[in-house]
């Protein structure tokens, strides 16, 4: 589904503080699948991520989706895929403070132009879903971690996008809501849904809902583990 | 179609919840802002206003006056000018007038006493100006008295007010009979204060003066265009003086504007990386934030311009007036009658509120073209 050949990505390029985020990483991602990139910090993972996820464009090198070149997109289109293929969870969820939980799940359909109704009938059921509706007018900075979390879920699938991303997504949250979010994805992996997460926790990464292992070090592939 | 309505409405939606976010700077911003469009409105609506009025006024009179000067000062016109003049070409209609100024040291004012063309005031009888009439509480057939030039006590009867309609030219005006008037101020016989003349063709109006200033050089003809410039320069060289007073303060509005305008702070900064990366394009942010800037510039505008409008022709402009309507030219109390020039507020339009969403787009132009992968490292 999403292959990558040769991709590096620098930061700062051709100033003194240059620094090669990833250094050569060809790899393919395998649709209705979750796989997981691991890593220590600073090998490249949230990186990697960002490259699949179209949020930004590798500095060489070649990203295809679906057999598509998008690595020399222009960001208008970029932005395009991102909304209808790429759904995000963030490491810190980044929902929009003094917005609602429900106002903030709309969020990324506002540039569709779906109809209102449409839009707030799915964030409804959404956020029933992950067991939310209770806290449908609770504002953004009202909700626990936990349910921020969910609340960033219920957000990256309001377009019903092919591949969820997630960033460190049990980073912030303890064991026990950790655990809670495992069951969230298990039921995604049920669902045939891609997901592709960067994590270091064991939780995450040696789950049996995770199809596959990536290794990362200083910006290169280690291993794979299937 | 139908999709591109709803995105704007979604757009429009959450730059209303956005502006209620932030409601703390945002009503600052409307407060200023609001007082910045007030001031210039103000002094911009009055300045027109006036010169409208002086228009009007001089719209009903003749083409050209003629004075007599004696040593540069104005002189009576004397017996025999007005029949001299009379066989000219081009003039149409020639009148010796009289008029002149009266102190009142009871209210502590200038009246203007006039006789009238058609002569429509009886002997004994005064029609006076509604400002007049107010400070001195007259009404039709009262009686009033006036110490005349001689010393003694004259009585008058009122016999009306004229009305409100320009009162800046009526104001402190009394019509009077020209009989009463050169036995009041002993006025010479045959001797008139000026001379109007009407001139059918405008375009004979310089030459009839050129001739006037031959066949009489101790004379200077007046024109009409000529007062109505006087009265327009004046004008604008007074609403000039106060916006350059008042310049100092209308900057440090317009920087306070400008910088409350321009500034993003570091959660706006955040949220449009938060919308960029879930998929808003750099255009659709520049749009929210531009219905966000003409929402606050366009309501400070109608706020701002609404209450100039109340300030200046409800109650008189009292912030402004003393610097704009000047104590020596006019009398000092009038209503003007409101005017809206659609250009003045064009303009003024275009200088308030294009700077302000050039302000605000700047910045968030330089905010919504950064990559939205750094909200993942935030």
């Amino acid at each position: 589904m999403i292959e990558l050949r040769d991709v590096k990505k620098a930061f700062n390029q051709g100033q003194h503080n240059e620094v090669w985020a990833l250094s050569g990483i060809s790899l393919g991602i395998e649709a209705k699948r979750v796989t997981a990139l691991r890593g220590p910090s600073g090998s490249g993972k949230t990186t990697l991520l960002t490259l699949i996820g179209c949020l930004a464009r590798p500095t060489s090198g070649r990203v295809t989706l679906h057999g598509r070149d998008i690595s020399g997109l222009p960001e208008r289109f970029l932005t395009e895929i991102r909304r209808k293929t790429f759904g995000f969870v963030f490491q810190q969820f980044n929902l929009v403070k003094g917005l609602s939980a429900i106002e903030n799940v709309m969020l990324p359909a506002y540039p569709t132009g779906r109809p209102h109704r449409e839009l707030a009938q799915r964030a409804e059921a959404l956020l029933e879903r992950l067991r939310l509706a209770h806290r449908r007018d609770a504002r953004a900075e009202w909700l626990s971690g936990g349910e921020q979390q969910r609340v960033a879920i219920a957000r990256a699938l309001i377009n019903d996008p092919e591949v969820l991303v997630a960033d460190e997504p049990t980073a912030n949250l303890d064991t026990a809501l950790a655990k809670e979010f495992m069951a969230i994805l298990e039921s995604f992996g049920a669902e045939g849904r891609t997901v592709i997460l960067t994590s270091h926790d064991p939780l995450v990464t040696e789950s049996a809902v995770v199809g596959r292992l990536v290794d990362m070090r200083d910006g290169l592939l280690v291993e794979h583990h299937e | 179609m139908k999709s591109w309505i709803e995105k704007q409405r979604h757009l429009i939606d959450f730059t209303l919840s956005s502006l209620l976010r932030r409601r703390g700077r945002n009503l600052g911003l409307l407060v200023v802002y609001s007082l910045l469009v007030f001031v210039l409105a103000s002094a911009m609506l009055y300045s027109h206003a006036l010169r409208r009025e002086a228009a009007v006024i001089l719209e009903g009179a003749p083409e050209v006056v003629l004075q007599r000067l004696v040593a540069g000062r104005h002189d009576l016109i004397p017996p025999g000018y007005i029949d001299k003049i009379g066989q000219m070409r081009g003039v149409q209609d020639i009148r010796g007038r009289l008029w002149g100024y009266y102190y009142d040291s009871v209210v502590k004012a200038n009246y203007t006493f006039m006789v009238p063309a058609d002569g429509s005031v009886a002997k004994g009888a005064l029609v006076v100006g509604p400002a007049l009439a107010r400070q001195r509480g007259l009404e039709a057939n009262t009686g009033v008295s006036f110490r005349a030039y001689s010393g003694e006590l004259r009585s008058f009867i009122i016999a009306d007010v004229l009305p409100q309609a320009s009162e800046i030219a009526s104001a402190d005006l009394i019509l009077i009979n020209e009989d009463d008037f050169r036995a009041f101020f002993n006025y010479p016989a045959g001797h008139y204060t000026d001379v109007a003349l009407t001139v059918a063709n405008a375009k004979e109006v310089r030459n009839v003066a050129n001739k006037l200033s031959k066949l009489l050089p101790d004379s200077r003809p007046i024109l009409r265009e000529e007062m109505q410039r006087t009265y327009a320069s004046l004008f604008d060289w007074r609403e000039g003086i106060m916006l350059a007073l008042l310049s100092a303060a209308i900057l440090a509005f317009a920087i306070l504007a400008w910088e409350k305008a321009s500034g993003l702070s570091a959660d706006e900064k955040r949220e449009i990386g938060i919308l960029k990366a879930i998929g808003w394009e750099t255009g659709d942010v520049i749009r929210m934030k531009l219905w966000e800037g003409g929402l606050i510039s366009l309501t400070a505008f109608l706020l701002g311009f609404v209450a100039a409008y109340v300030h200046v022709f409800k109650f008189g402009a009292p912030l402004f007036a003393p610097v704009l309507k000047g104590w020596a030219v006019l009398y000092p109390r009038f209503d003007l009658v409101p005017v809206i020039d659609g250009l003045q507020v064009a303009t003024l339009f275009f200088f308030t509120v294009f700077p302000y969403m050039a302000a605000v787009l700047v910045p968030i132009w330089r905010a919504a073209v950064t990559d939205p992968d750094a909200v993942m490292r935030s």
